[in-house]
């Protein structure tokens, strides 16, 4: 080898210089599309007068205020009424009559706070499940019009939901179905299901049949096959469907706001809300969302290690 | 253990037709080859038996029972594939156990059963790793373990070396067939490798778009092949394909090729047409200056011991296969002396091998 061909670098490997760039720039970008989420956050920690005092103030006193308006509702009374009372049993107590309020009881945050676990988490399950089951039948088996019927299943996805909001609303109304977690769940999952056999058919399709096909001689029933076979080979995509599933069901406005009011609301319609109840009242609305955010970080940093496999499974053949 | 047989075995997918009406008996304990190029139809018809594809028609008989429309958890039969298929969640224990596991073998057997296999293929150091690490060799002693170990009827290998480096096939091809010594299990191993086919089996169907072109032993398929496909495909360098056209008759023992006299082995039946073919192995070939049939050396292939040489002739290339001492210039005029009693003729329309006195003596295949 002559002196001349011979490189102090790899080729193809990024140089460290690019690599820092690289970096820079995606911090950079975190930082910025980070900056919502820390105001939400700071929000919530915030008096009411200073979650609207102008300038913003970045350095403030924490408060539990927005925490304790929150999870509950309060009524305005006398200071004589006030001090009647005897000493204040909770922090929240305490709060609440500084601003000579007493708490009336429960706000609805819990229940819709529920309500919006029980949809999303429901809803996620049945279109995971019925995208596995129709992904794996996709990829396996010869179904006539197999690309009519993908095609098919796409398309759902093609024109926003919202697009057939009052179609629903209606069909909803005649069913009996509005306002109900079930409704909801039929729904969220109707809309996921699309992007889940097509995720999931990818990944399956990168499972080689002869897995299936060595327990199928080694005495398993195809069913069976599939359930200890094929499932736990598939367990990375089934996870980076469900947490796009379940993104898409925890966040869901639109439909939530037209089709629950009461019993079956969920959180995001719900949280605008609180802002009516006592005033101007952003802490709260900025600790519920706060508090909203946390299943969601919850669920994605347990299947993290899968969802980064998900995302870059099948780029690289192994 | 028990024979194969099968028996007019069809299989289409759509307008396609992969087998096109086979039958074949793999006898007892033996070890069978179905060789032949891509898409011939040797692992779909390796995928009837297993039960992994259902024929379009025909009958697949596994130890004198017809399987052909069973599934093929009811067959009792061990499958080898060409990725293995080692269960990645499991480790070496576990997978080489897993059949035993879905007969609900008792776990104590089991856990008997794998060891003992175990120390068959010598991989009982391995049982508590996972699969991911091991090397190429050491995954293919699994799957065979996997086999191994439910002792079934037959066992059926799809390619089982291909993904092997060189080194690690000669390797394992011997320890198969020091394997199947031992134990004496029906086997059917599909290859395009006429090396492996070669060195491995006791007989050999040689395959071609759907169809047996020529069932054997290794020795009969190489010295006597049945048709110009076999010829051809069989064979490195492949049998060199010399085209002539003369009448022969049944009796006759020389013919012309381009004003030379060439004797062959004396024909026992009446050549159909006029265009034939003669087939004659590089090692059959020698040279001599006193032949008439001549040529240009056109260049050397050096393979040690030996050397491939390739000669210009007025009706293509030929090429020779002598010792590697002989000094051969290109460009150099020589003649060309066949080795008369090993040689082959075919008609040209037809590709069958017409019978001579090649064939004397040998059970028609």
């Amino acid at each position: 080898m002559s002196q001349a061909l011979t490189t102090a670098h790899s080729v193809v490997a990024p140089s460290p210089l690019s690599k820092r760039i690289a970096g820079a720039i995606v911090i950079l970008y975190a930082l910025v599309s980070m900056i919502p989420l820390a105001w939400i956050l700071m929000t919530g920690f915030k008096t009411p007068p200073d979650s609207i005092a102008y300038p913003p103030k970045i350095v403030f006193a924490p408060s539990l205020e927005g925490y304790c308006n929150l999870f509950t509702t309060r009524t305005r009374q006398t200071q004589e009424y006030i001090q009647s009372l005897g000493p204040p049993q909770t922090i929240c107590d305490e709060i609440t009559r500084k601003r000579d309020m007493v708490i009336a009881g429960p706000s609805n945050y819990v229940p819709r706070f529920w309500n919006s676990l029980v949809i999303a988490f429901g809803s996620t399950f049945f279109a995971v499940s019925l995208g596995v089951l129709s992904a794996y039948a996709f990829s396996r088996f010869r179904i006539p019009l197999a690309d009519d019927l993908l095609f098919f299943i796409l398309s759902t996805r093609m024109m926003p939901p919202i697009a057939v909001a009052i179609p629903i609303y209606l069909m909803y109304r005649k069913l009996g179905l509005s306002d109900t977690a079930l409704g909801m769940i039929l729904l969220y999952t109707a809309v996921n299901v699309s992007l889940a056999v097509w995720l999931l058919k990818g990944f399956i399709d990168e499972i080689p049949r002869e897995y299936e096909e060595a327990a199928m001689i080694d005495g398993y029933t195809r069913l069976h096959a599939f359930f200890k076979v094929v499932l736990p080979q598939a367990a990375t995509g089934i996870a980076a469907t469900a947490i796009f599933c379940l993104i898409f069901a925890w966040n869901e406005y639109a439909f939530a706001v037209l089709l629950t009011s009461g019993e079956a609301q969920t959180a995001p319609p719900f949280i605008p809300t609180i802002i009516g109840e006592g005033g101007m009242d952003w802490p709260a609305v900025g600790a519920g969302t706060t508090l909203f955010l946390v299943p969601l970080l919850v669920f994605t940093v347990l299947l993290r290690k899968h969802l980064l496999r998900g995302i870059t499974f099948g780029a690289v053949r192994k | 253990m028990a024979e194969i047989r099968v028996e007019n075995l069809h299989k289409s997918f759509g307008d396609f037709t992969a087998v096109k009406g086979e039958s074949f008996t793999i006898a007892d304990g033996s070890f069978f080859c179905l060789l032949g190029p891509s898409g011939c139809g040797k692992t779909t018809t390796l995928r009837m038996i297993a039960g992994l594809e259902l024929p379009t028609s025909g009958r697949i008989l596994l130890g004198g029972e017809d399987v052909a429309f069973k599934r093929a958890s009811e067959r009792d039969i061990a499958f080898v594939f060409q990725l293995f298929a080692l269960y990645p969640h499991m480790n070496v224990r576990r997978n080489i156990g897993f059949p035993l596991v879905c007969q609900s073998v008792p776990a104590r057997e089991i856990k008997a059963r794998v060891e003992e296999t175990a120390r068959l293929l010598r991989i009982d150091h391995l049982l508590d790793k996972p699969v991911s690490g091991l090397a190429g060799g050491d995954r293919q002693r699994v799957a065979l373990g996997r086999a191994i170990v439910r002792r079934p009827l037959a066992f059926l290998m799809d390619e089982p070396l291909g993904t092997l480096d060189t080194e690690f096939r000669d390797l394992m091809c011997a320890e198969l067939r020091h394997l199947h010594e031992r134990i004496k299990a029906t086997t059917v191993y599909v290859t395009h490798d006429q090396l492996e086919a070669m060195s491995m089996a006791d007989r050999i169907a040689i395959m071609n778009n759907g169809r047996v072109e020529q069932l054997g032993s290794p020795q009969e398929i190489y010295d006597r092949p049945a048709t110009l496909f076999v010829a051809d495909f069989v064979g490195s360098p492949a049998m060199n394909l010399i085209p002539l056209t003369g009448r022969l008759g049944k009796g006759a023992a020389r013919l012309e090729v381009a004003g030379s006299g060439i004797a062959i082995p004396e024909m026992r039946e009446d050549a159909p047409g006029e265009e034939l073919v003669l087939g004659a192995r590089p090692e059959h070939i020698r040279f001599d200056d006193a032949s008439d049939y001549r040529g240009e050396v056109f260049g050397t292939e050096y393979l040690g011991t030996m050397q491939i040489v390739t000669v210009k002739v007025a009706q293509g290339r030929v090429k020779v296969k002598v010792p590697a001492s002989l000094r051969v210039e290109s460009g150099e005029q020589v003649g060309l002396a066949f080795l008369s009693d090993r040689l082959s003729l075919f008609d040209k329309s037809s590709g069958r091998a017409l019978r001579s006195a090649l064939h004397d003596g040998a059970a028609h295949g």
